[in-house]
């Protein structure tokens, strides 16, 4: 590729989009969690997950990141929104809020930041090896063989987990059969 | 040290257009915001042009003229309904949720759009080509869904809601017909001679090209009936007739962009066109050859491809020539005299770039983006078509196509091509155990 | 209504706010403006979920006092009235009112007079069965019929208006006969409407009847059996529709219409899609009687002797004809004077739709836009 030096884009920009889409995914995070709007906290969350599939695309997995967008921001919020939207008809968001097990959620939460601070001093070491080869043009191949080859049967267990929920919905919830 | 700048950035644009890649691939920016301009400017035309062909074909089918008016034939009235709607007052209900009353339309015209970062115009002529082309643009046009549900929301009234309600579920019902579609389309990409298929739309066109048969006649009636299922599936994606119950007029739940006045409104309208353009696209790409130019065995060699590659300068000296005799056929008289002037003028304008297009240097560059716009355009004419001949769906009518025909369809050509395509395999193994 | 499941007495509707004792019952209300209720007509649905439990109409839009209005004109004057009450099929109206006058002063109309009152009569059937057709398919989306029957329609009322001067409203009879002998190129004009005409039945039929969104949005949809049609007094295509080859024209033959050859096409199973098949096959027939009656047009006068001043003897009459939408009648108590003590009409849209609610039941919400279009009613005829 004849382009010139002074134009090569590739290394640089990466801690910057890192920055950028870990700070909109923290402040997603936290704005899912604050607003008294239930709607309001959902599409907080579409944006967290948004980011993540850009996450994904930066670590050489664009699979994963168009799986994450298609089944989770496009189908599971979806999913979300439809259930706040018609159980919330009638503006319960106007509740308060409440905060009577702040115990528990102090301890869950200290619990979690001493996980955080584990993770970063020890760093890369946690992982034995490397899990795939960072070879993007390879990533839905390589997704592919592992899955319908190696965890075949972890894959078909999901899947029928799945189908059992999806029916307990459905049984649970029609009138009559 | 300027000039240095200069012949440097010259030569940088100048390196591109020999290399073979997109723009995105190949990582030159400078190509890919021109190229996103072109996608951009070129859409809205396309949107323009589409709201212009819609009420003609529609009138023409229902033996009566449509807009002639708003200069000759018609041709200014998008321009003038664009202007209108900008004028508008901006009208927001009172109990509404403001910041996701003015989200909803940005997220829908968000997602038609951006869709078309990976649509392949040619073999170097998109954006860019992610190697999950095909898998993004589903993505993305899924959270077109997401805007929808938002603005049923946000208009804080019962009917829009129901019919936002509506309308997504049913979006979101065809999306598992149209992604099972899709499926079968790739297994077929994965039956060139490397034996490995491939997401990127350039890639799938360009394995059409290495097998020598565009998916929808490979293996008979496969690839028709996987065509088929994409081709209903995408009607109702869109919903469009015969599946726009949730926006028709008639029926008592109203449509989710009931409150949407002015410019919002037409946000929708202009995200609505370039989602049919966008799946159109889709579709064009997994089954009709995308860029490539119609019988390249039948009517194979070098006079053909000559012959071939004058069609996009010739379609536009013919459409110069339409104007210019209706410009003939206009009434004579001093009203009439600047709409004549004027579409003598469009007709010049179509015929000068006819010309532009039957240079040879032009020719092989625009020939590509000339075929795939075509075979787009055909499909946009079956949509004003199935909006001008057929009933509304019932919705529970819609739904059980949705979930008990297209799927089970869709399943079906799945298994059965990808049995077809390993056949040789399963037959040595048979044969050979 | 006084069915007691259907009734909505216990419910209160004017306020509506206040809870309702079914939790799963949601009262609806499709307005008097509605674009696909043909109208000013109000309907009150019950609803649980999308499926209709039970409907009521509130009709009176548009009632205007016509048959007041009748006891204070004198025959001649109150001609005019009836063509606004059906204002589809006005000519129907005329006829309907003008026999009904001349049989209660025993007075016959000449061959002539009856034989164009057919032609025209025939041709507002089809006139009114086009429009029926434009506006059900726009109803149920398809939205191109509506122009195909609007430009079909269109030679009919050039024939009207130059035959009487009117498009719509055409007060085209007069009692005793017809006032204006027929212009010249009457018969070659209906002629050549009725060649140019024939094809287009089959045009619209293949725009829909084998159309798969069609048959699935029509077949099964708003059913009523014979034995409620008959118990409801719903008469016209809906009627024949269901079963019963009842057709005033055949069975009390009133303007010479023994002297014609025609089908009266019913269907079995009494859905919209079964009423769909009959209107088509009646604009079929209605083709072949306007043939007949141009073909054997006789010569003679067009007006009986009728005095001038009407004062038909005291008695009471009651005549009815088959309309485009039914049986349409008139009652007519003279009290020996110039002017009618009471003039009744019974409008086949009113009766028609107290059917309603019946065929409604069970359907879902979207059909219910269906069963109003398949009824063909017309407000003006239902208000009066």
């Amino acid at each position: 590729m004849a382009v010139d030096t002074a134009f090569n884009m590739a290394p640089v920009a990466t801690p910057f989009f890192f920055y950028m889409l870990s700070g909109i995914m923290l402040i997603g995070g936290i704005l899912v969690i604050t607003r008294k709007n239930p709607v309001h906290s959902a599409l907080a969350l579409i944006t967290v997950l948004l980011a993540q599939a850009a996450i994904y695309l930066m670590l050489y997995a664009p699979f994963v990141a168009g799986v994450q967008i298609i089944l989770y921001a496009g189908g599971i919020m979806v999913l979300f929104l439809f259930v706040i939207m018609l159980v919330n008809i009638d503006r319960a968001a106007k509740e308060r809020t409440f905060n009577s097990q702040w115990l528990v959620g102090s301890v869950a939460a200290i619990a979690l930041g001493g996980l955080f601070v584990a993770v970063y001093v020890k760093g890369g070491n946690i992982f034995p090896e490397h899990a795939l080869s960072v070879i993007e043009n390879d990533n839905t191949q390589k997704v592919a063989t592992m899955l319908y080859g190696q965890y075949m049967f972890a894959f078909e267990i999901a899947s029928l987990l799945l189908l059992v929920a999806i029916i307990g919905a459905v049984v649970m919830a029609k009138k009559r059969i | 040290m300027g000039h240095e700048l200069m012949g440097q950035l010259v030569q940088y644009i100048q390196s591109y257009l020999s290399s073979d890649q997109t723009p995105g691939a190949a990582g030159n920016m400078f190509w890919v915001l021109v190229y996103i301009l072109a996608v951009f400017v070129g859409l809205s035309i396309a949107v323009i042009a589409m709201n212009w062909l819609e009420r003609k074909i529609l009138a023409h089918m229902q033996v009566r003229l449509g807009p002639m008016r708003v200069g000759p034939h018609g041709l200014l009235q998008p321009i003038a309904d664009a202007i209108k709607l900008l004028l508008k007052e901006d009208i927001i209900p009172a109990e509404a949720d403001v910041a996701i009353f003015w989200m909803a339309p940005f997220m829908v015209v968000l997602a038609a759009f951006t869709v078309f970062i990976v649509v392949p115009f040619g073999p170097t002529h998109a954006v860019t080509d992610m190697n999950i082309g095909i898998l993004f643009m589903l993505g993305v046009s899924s959270l077109s869904v997401l805007g929808i549900v938002m603005a049923g929301w946000a208009s804080n009234s019962h009917y829009p809601l129901i019919g936002a309600l509506r309308s997504s579920a049913q979006m979101v019902s065809y999306e598992v017909a149209m992604g099972l579609a899709v499926v079968s389309a790739i297994v077929m990409t994965s039956l060139n001679a490397s034996g490995t298929g491939t997401l990127s739309m350039i890639g799938i066109v360009q394995a059409q090209q290495e097998q020598g048969v565009w998916f929808i006649f490979k293996f008979f009636p496969l690839g028709l009936i996987a065509f088929f299922i994409f081709a209903v599936a995408m009607v109702a994606e869109t919903n469009r007739a015969p599946f726009d119950l949730a926006e028709a007029e008639s029926e008592l739940t109203a449509g989710f962009h009931t409150e949407y006045s002015g410019f919002r409104w037409s946000l929708f309208f202009l995200a609505e066109y370039s989602a049919m353009i966008a799946v159109s696209s889709i579709a064009v790409t997994l089954w009709l050859g995308g860029w490539l130019r119609p019988f390249p065995n039948l009517l194979s060699g070098s006079t053909w491809d000559l012959i071939f590659s004058l069609f996009p300068g010739v379609t536009f000296l013919f459409l110069a020539a339409m104007c210019f005799f209706n410009a003939v056929r206009m009434p004579k008289h001093p009203f009439f005299r600047i709409q004549t002037i004027g579409l003598a003028g469009f007709g010049v304008v179509l015929g000068l770039i006819g010309l532009v297009m039957l240079v040879p240097a032009v020719r092989i560059r625009v020939q590509d983006i000339f075929w795939f716009a075509a075979k787009v355009a055909a499909f946009m004419y079956l949509y004003i078509w199935y909006r001008g001949t057929f009933p509304r769906y019932r919705f529970d009518q819609l739904m059980q196509m949705g979930w008990k025909v297209l799927l089970p369809m869709g399943l079906g050509v799945l298994i059965l091509t990808a049995t077809a395509g390993l056949w040789p395999l399963i037959q040595h193994s048979i044969w050979h155990p | 209504m006084t069915d007691s499941n259907s009734s909505l007495s216990h419910l209160d509707l004017e306020t509506p706010e206040k809870p309702f004792l079914d939790a799963n019952e949601l009262v609806i209300n499709m307005g008097p403006q509605h674009p696909a209720t043909h109208g000013v007509l109000r309907v009150i649905l019950r609803l649980d979920g999308e499926k209709v439990l039970g409907l009521e109409c509130v009709i009176g839009y548009l009632h205007r006092g016509v048959e007041k209005i009748g006891e204070h004109r004198t025959y001649t004057m109150f001609n005019p009235y009836v063509d606004r009450m059906d204002y589809v099929a006005a000519v129907s109206n005329g006829l309907g009112y003008c026999e009904t006058v001349e049989k209660l002063l025993h007075v016959e109309a000449p061959p002539r007079a009856q034989y164009v009152r057919v032609i025209l009569a025939e041709l507002n059937r089809l006139a009114s069965h086009q429009l029926w057709l434009g506006t059900h398919a726009l109803d149920i989306g398809a939205i191109t019929p509506l122009f195909y029957t609007f430009r079909d329609r269109e030679e009919i009322l050039k024939i009207y208006e130059k035959y009487c001067g009117a498009r719509l409203t055409t007060h085209a009879f007069r009692i005793g006969g017809l006032q204006y002998e027929t212009y010249n190129g009457f018969e070659r004009e209906v002629k050549n409407f009725l060649s140019f005409f024939r094809p287009k039945i089959d045009e619209y039929e293949e725009l829909l009847t084998t159309n798969r969104i069609w048959v699935e949005r029509t077949k099964n949809v708003g059913i009523i059996s014979a034995k409620d049609c008959i118990a409801l007094g719903v008469t016209g295509p809906v009627l024949r529709a269901s079963g019963v080859k009842w057709d005033l024209r055949k069975a009390q033959p009133y303007a010479n219409y023994k002297n014609f050859d025609f089908d009266i096409p019913t269907c079995q199973n009494g859905d919209t899609y079964d009423r769909y098949l009959v209107r088509m096959a009646e604009m079929r027939q209605s083709v072949r009687i306007i043939e007949q009656a141009v073909e054997g047009l006789p010569e003679g006068p067009v007006m009986a002797k009728v005095p001038k001043v009407m004062k038909p003897p005291a008695g009471e009459i009651y005549h009815s004809i088959e309309a485009p939408k039914g049986e349409l009648g008139y009652f007519i108590v003279s009290d020996g004077s110039t002017q009618p003590y009471r003039v009744r009409v019974r409008p086949p849209s009113f009766v028609n739709l107290q059917a309603l609610d019946l065929m409604c039941r069970g359907q879902l919400v979207a059909d219910v836009i269906a069963v109003i279009g398949t009824l063909d009613i017309v407000l003006g005829e239902v208000d009066r």
